[in-house]
């Protein structure tokens, strides 16, 4: 039958939301770490009792928790995010230098086939990895020396590395995407980085070609055909079949082609989910409306879902680390929101139910499916 | 001058009170400088969880957000090498980490 695990980031802590297969009813845990914000958990593909927490707040900077026990209980670990060489300095919002320094982790993407291995998406942007489970970290420093980092600027949220993508296949293949500056990849385990936006538009970026620079909110693929890569940017989502070495437009039908999130259905490679909001000035959905919005066809060609969401009155946002699905049958989706309600989908996002709808705003949602 | 082994008092904010697991105000061991350097260091090296949260990794600078005081004296501005106030050093009063107030 199986079980789930959700686990949600918030500004004011983290709750754990427990189900079994049916996802009818739902246990709810926390808040850990009450008062700090969550940004990311996320647990291990090879020990989902193994989860890492990014915890932080502008008081006392960063601490990164590990739990053993599938969260009942956490230990707090390294928090030296030490760049490994001189950062040097980024582009400022103006176009000025600025100097590079760490502010928080954004992202955690733990090894697919190692507990103790786990990657953390850093801001400034930088890739850092851990080999003995959180207690020490090596910055993966190819990717913040890359020729182009100097031309890097932040977006609204900060200058972030927000997205790791592991290859499934172990050639050490990785995929980043930081904002503003695109997405990068590696086919040597982190030791060399290029870029991979070829095909992306920036009204912003007046060169068509520009090789960075672009605002990426999200990026996904599935684990069983790794090369084709789903992207929410800034504008437009977009669509890549040879591993990001170039992309196209799969925005079609979408009422609005702004957004964060984008994932990946688990057992069906080309159906793919997106939250549409207004644009980047109303961080809102379209018309006061929420909906997801799926894909059976790898892009192109959506259809919105909404039974169970409000359809009036809605004013909130959805993060790009928000959304999530289970790999149960049928699978399930998740998401939080800024408001704070957690949305689930027993069938695939067809229906959906809130789970809790008072939590502190939502920053993070990732589902764990366990035996 | 050194104090090897003098106990001085600290008294954090209750966030990190908690992260550490401490229950009230906590009594390291200077085994260094008696300055707020030696101070931070030492209270670092007991709990190493606090590494970080006070002071910035890289900088080592006080986190903007916090302040130093002893009794009603603003110390956050002092030079982390000059010496703790003799009441820090003899034990007689804390040395204190604040908070800056949140709210509206």
């Amino acid at each position: 039958m199986g079980r789930v695990r959700i686990l949600v980031g918030t500004r004011k802590g983290a709750f754990v939301l427990s189900s079994d297969a049916r996802r009818a009813t739902w246990q709810v845990d926390g808040p850990y770490f009450p008062g700090w914000e969550i940004y990311h958990l996320k647990g291990s593909p090879a020990d989902p009792e193994r989860i890492y927490a990014s915890q932080s707040n502008g008081w006392f900077g960063q601490v990164v928790q590990r739990s053993d026990d599938g969260g009942r209980s956490w230990e707090a670990v390294s928090n030296d995010f030490s760049y490994a060489s001189e950062p040097g300095t980024h582009q400022w919002y103006d176009g000025t230098p600025h100097p590079w320094k760490f502010a928080r982790v954004w992202h955690f993407e733990p090894s697919l086939a190692d507990p103790d291995t786990v990657y953390a998406g850093v801001e400034d942007a930088a890739l850092f990895r851990s080999s003995d489970g959180g207690r020490s970290w090596q910055e993966l420093a190819a990717l913040r020396e890359h020729t182009t980092s100097e031309r890097w600027q932040p977006g609204a949220g900060g200058m972030c590395l927000h997205s790791i993508l592991l290859d499934p296949a172990g050639r050490g293949r990785i995929w980043v995407a930081i904002s503003a500056a695109g997405v990068f990849r590696s086919d040597d385990g982190g030791e060399t980085w290029r870029p991979a936006n070829r095909g992306l538009r920036s009204e912003f970026l007046p060169d068509p070609e520009v090789e960075v620079g672009h605002c990426v909110h999200d990026i996904a693929h599935h684990p069983e055909r790794p090369e084709v890569l789903f992207m929410q940017k800034h504008w437009d989502v977009m669509r890549s079949d040879d591993g990001g070495e170039s992309w196209r437009e799969v925005s079609g039908n979408l009422p609005s082609d702004f957004g964060f999130v984008v994932d990946v259905h688990p057992h069906e490679p080309e159906t793919v989910y997106v939250v549409p909001i207004t644009s980047d000035r109303e961080h809102f959905p379209p018309g006061g409306g929420l909906s997801v919005w799926r894909s059976r066809t790898g892009g192109e060609e959506w259809e919105a879902l909404t039974r169970g969401l409000p359809q009036e009155h809605c004013y909130v946002n959805v993060l790009r680390d928000a959304f999530a699905l289970d790999r149960l049958e049928p699978a399930g989706a998740y998401f939080g929101t800024t408001g704070g309600q957690v949305y689930a989908s027993a069938d695939g996002g067809d229906s959906w139910d809130a789970v809790v709808r008072d939590l502190p705003a939502v920053l993070s949602v990732e589902a764990q499916t366990l035996p | 001058m050194t104090r090897a082994g003098a106990p001085v008092r600290i008294v954090l904010p209750a966030a990190l009170r908690e992260l550490a697991g401490i229950g009230g105000e906590v009594a390291v061991a200077l085994t260094g400088a008696p300055t707020q350097r030696g101070l931070l260091d030492a209270l670092e090296a007991t709990y190493p969880v606090l590494g970080g949260t006070i002071r910035d990794r890289n900088s080592a600078r006080r986190r903007p957000f916090l302040r130093f005081f002893v009794g009603d004296e603003d110390r956050s501005l002092d030079d982390p090498d000059d010496p703790l106030p003799e009441s820090v050093v003899s034990g007689r009063e804390p040395f204190v980490v604040l908070g800056a107030i949140a709210g509206g």
